[in-house]
């Protein structure tokens, strides 16, 4: 370790080298795995979307995540439809159109917040003080998130904005009073302001034509009932023209995923590259520095040290030096984690955590001190046949 | 029975025109336990091969090194790195000290090799040539008469049965190289280790029991080229 110490720079490059690449690896795998399985777990514990007809993609993002546009307007008559299906367990229509500060107003019935269990055996909840909106009131309960950011809390008024993105000259007229905030659920409901759905279709300034309309219909079906799905997609998607159902609502966002794979795989060549960088800079480094510390080893050797305890003195620099680089590496990927897991909250609401036991957090530090031991066999060879009596001066 | 047994050595290196050069030829030498022995040889007579050959670093061709009884010859690379960590203290004139530890840290590497590391020894030796109070300092924070006696130190270290010093007073001023030269002979006499001792300088002939002439003990040497690079 004196070694490393000596040579401070070119080390803590090395040992930067090292870091940066341990924790790109974990995050390009380990990160990217658990945004998979909490975006396809954050589906709010619904089957499918129903939605106007457009983009699956779109609907879900748009019902589901609370982001993007509805690819327009379905009517009233399509929600009570589907709350008809005897497979169907429930059905919540959405409206959205509307802002606060740039924080989504959802439109829906209070039986969503009320009766829905958003994961198995999860039902919202709202922090102590607070109740629900009833139908055609005035009154909003914000999630988690949003009330933190827009510092809302119970009796607390606003004016909604028109559009979904924050403009502060479409002020409504309409003043709404906070009446609750959820607990946190770690899903999108966190960031969305909820207002009865009449407000929604019925505010100042929307097209009244309008104003029986829903953006959408989130739907649970029963247990057991997977052909149901199966039947309601043929009956939307194939025989009907007006409609499109998201079914299976979490497939449609790992079909996302997968449709942008060839981003991770260009994340991932970055990462292997980095990797091999600082394997090579490990290698370059210690190669280098045995030139400088020729007469050290011989010095070492003339006091009675073995060919192959240089050797190993030699290679378990290259390997503390990645060993440090490692540990630098999951301060780095905790850190980078949740600052993007703050990003990925802001943006979606969906709770990432970079602490999520994966795979990736084991071989990527094994592989990254594989590489460091590779890098130091060579130093470790120069070292080994260091001639000592020509070095001996 | 002596200490140190040379017979019939030899010792033959490749030139860069790739002609073998015999660079040692020794009939016969010898030194008992606690003898001190000045070498006198001037450049390219083939005294740091010969300190090379009795330390096993590099091993004989012809001939035989008996040290405490073991032949140096008959044993493997990694066993003679073992006996020399074991037997044997090295003086080097550049001093060889290692610059990223302390003196005491220094003294301590001279035992490391060759079994355990008494730090209290360490000190003791430190203290004994005059550096107790600069035990944490690096090598270059002294000057050369403290880094030489550093070396001293670490050459006693691993309580030794010979201590080969290698024209150890050649980079001194000559009040340091007395120091030196005083340091090494009474450190050896207190521990019983004997000296060998090669330099080139004839005042030191009245220090020691015996002086020998090492163009005259090196056969190979009246054929050798006067130079540094065969030294």
């Amino acid at each position: 370790m004196r070694g490393i110490r000596e040579r401070r720079v070119s080390s803590a490059i090395t040992i930067a080298a090292v870091a940066l690449a341990c924790s790109l690896l974990m995050l390009v795998w380990a990160f990217k795995k658990e945004a998979e399985q909490s975006f396809a777990g954050a589906s709010g514990g619904f089957d499918a979307v129903l939605g106007p007809r457009g983009s699956k993609l779109q609907i879900v993002l748009n019902a589901l995540y609370h982001l993007d546009e509805s690819p327009g307007l379905m009517r009233w008559s399509d929600y009570e439809q589907a709350t008809k299906f005897p497979a169907v367990e429930a059905a919540y229509p959405l409206a959205v159109g509307d802002n606060y500060r740039g924080y989504r107003l959802v439109g829906s019935i209070p039986e969503y917040l009320q009766n829905h269990e958003y994961a198995e055996g999860r039902s919202f909840e709202l922090e102590s003080g607070g109740s629900l909106f009833a139908s055609g009131s005035m009154h909003a309960v914000v999630g988690a998130f949003a009330a933190r950011r827009l510092g809302l809390g119970v009796g607390d008024t606003f004016h909604p904005y028109h559009g979904l993105v924050y403009n502060e000259g479409a002020k409504h007229e309409e003043i709404y009073t906070v009446t609750g905030v959820l607990k946190a659920t770690g899903t999108p409901v966190d960031k969305v302001v909820w207002i009865p759905i009449s407000g929604i279709q019925t505010m100042s300034g929307h097209n009244p034509k309008a104003a029986t309309d829903v953006s959408a219909v989130l739907i649970k079906l029963k247990r057991g009932a997977s052909m149901a799905g199966f039947q309601l997609d043929m009956m939307y998607n194939k025989q009907g023209d007006r409609l499109t159902l998201a079914w299976p609502a979490n497939r449609t966002i790992l079909q996302f995923f997968d449709k942008i794979s060839w981003f991770d795989k260009i994340l991932q060549a970055v990462a292997a590259l980095v990797a091999i960088i600082a394997g090579g800079a490990i290698l370059a480094i210690l190669y280098n520095a045995m030139n400088e510390r020729k007469r050290d080893i011989a010095v070492l050797r003339a006091l009675g040290a073995r060919k192959r305890t240089v050797f190993m003195i030699s290679l378990l620099e290259a390997v503390g030096m990645t060993f440090a680089g490692v540990i630098l590496g999951f301060v780095v990927y905790a850190g980078l984690g949740m600052g993007i897991g703050e990003i990925v909250q802001r943006e979606t609401g969906v709770a990432l955590s970079p602490f999520t036991g994966n795979a990736a957090m084991l071989w990527a530090p094994l592989g990254m001190l594989g590489i460091g031991l590779l890098s130091g066999v060579l130093p470790a060879i120069k070292a080994y046949r260091t001639d000592v009596s020509r070095n001996l001066r | 029975m002596a200490l140190l047994s040379l017979k019939n050595l030899s010792k033959r290196y490749l030139s860069d025109r790739g002609e073998w050069t015999e660079i040692v030829r020794i009939s016969s030498f010898e030194l008992d336990a606690g003898e001190q022995v000045l070498l006198q040889g001037e450049s390219g007579s083939g005294k740091s091969t010969l300190l090379n050959v009795i330390a096993g670093i590099v091993a004989a061709d012809e001939g035989a090194v008996t040290l405490d009884g073991t032949d140096m010859r008959a044993l493997a690379e990694s066993a003679r790195d073992a006996h020399r960590a074991r037997s044997l203290g090295y003086v080097f004139q550049n001093f060889n000290l290692l610059d990223a530890y302390s003196c005491i840290e220094n003294v301590e590497l001279g035992m490391a090799f060759g079994g355990k590391t008494d730090v209290a020894l360490a000190r003791k030796l430190l203290e004994r040539v005059g550096l107790g109070e600069r035990l944490n300092y690096r090598p270059d924070q002294l000057s050369q008469g403290q880094k030489q006696r550093v070396a001293i130190a670490r050459a006693l270290a691993n309580r030794p049965k010979l201590v080969l010093a290698d024209e150890p007073t050649g980079n001194l001023d000559p009040s340091n190289a007395a120091v030196a030269l005083d340091l090494i002979q009474s450190l050896c006499r207190e521990n019983g280790t004997a000296l060998l001792l090669v330099s080139h300088d004839p005042s030191l002939k009245d220090r020691f029991e015996r002086t020998i002439d090492l163009s005259e003990l090196n056969e190979a040497s009246s054929l050798l080229p006067g130079s540094e690079g065969l030294s």
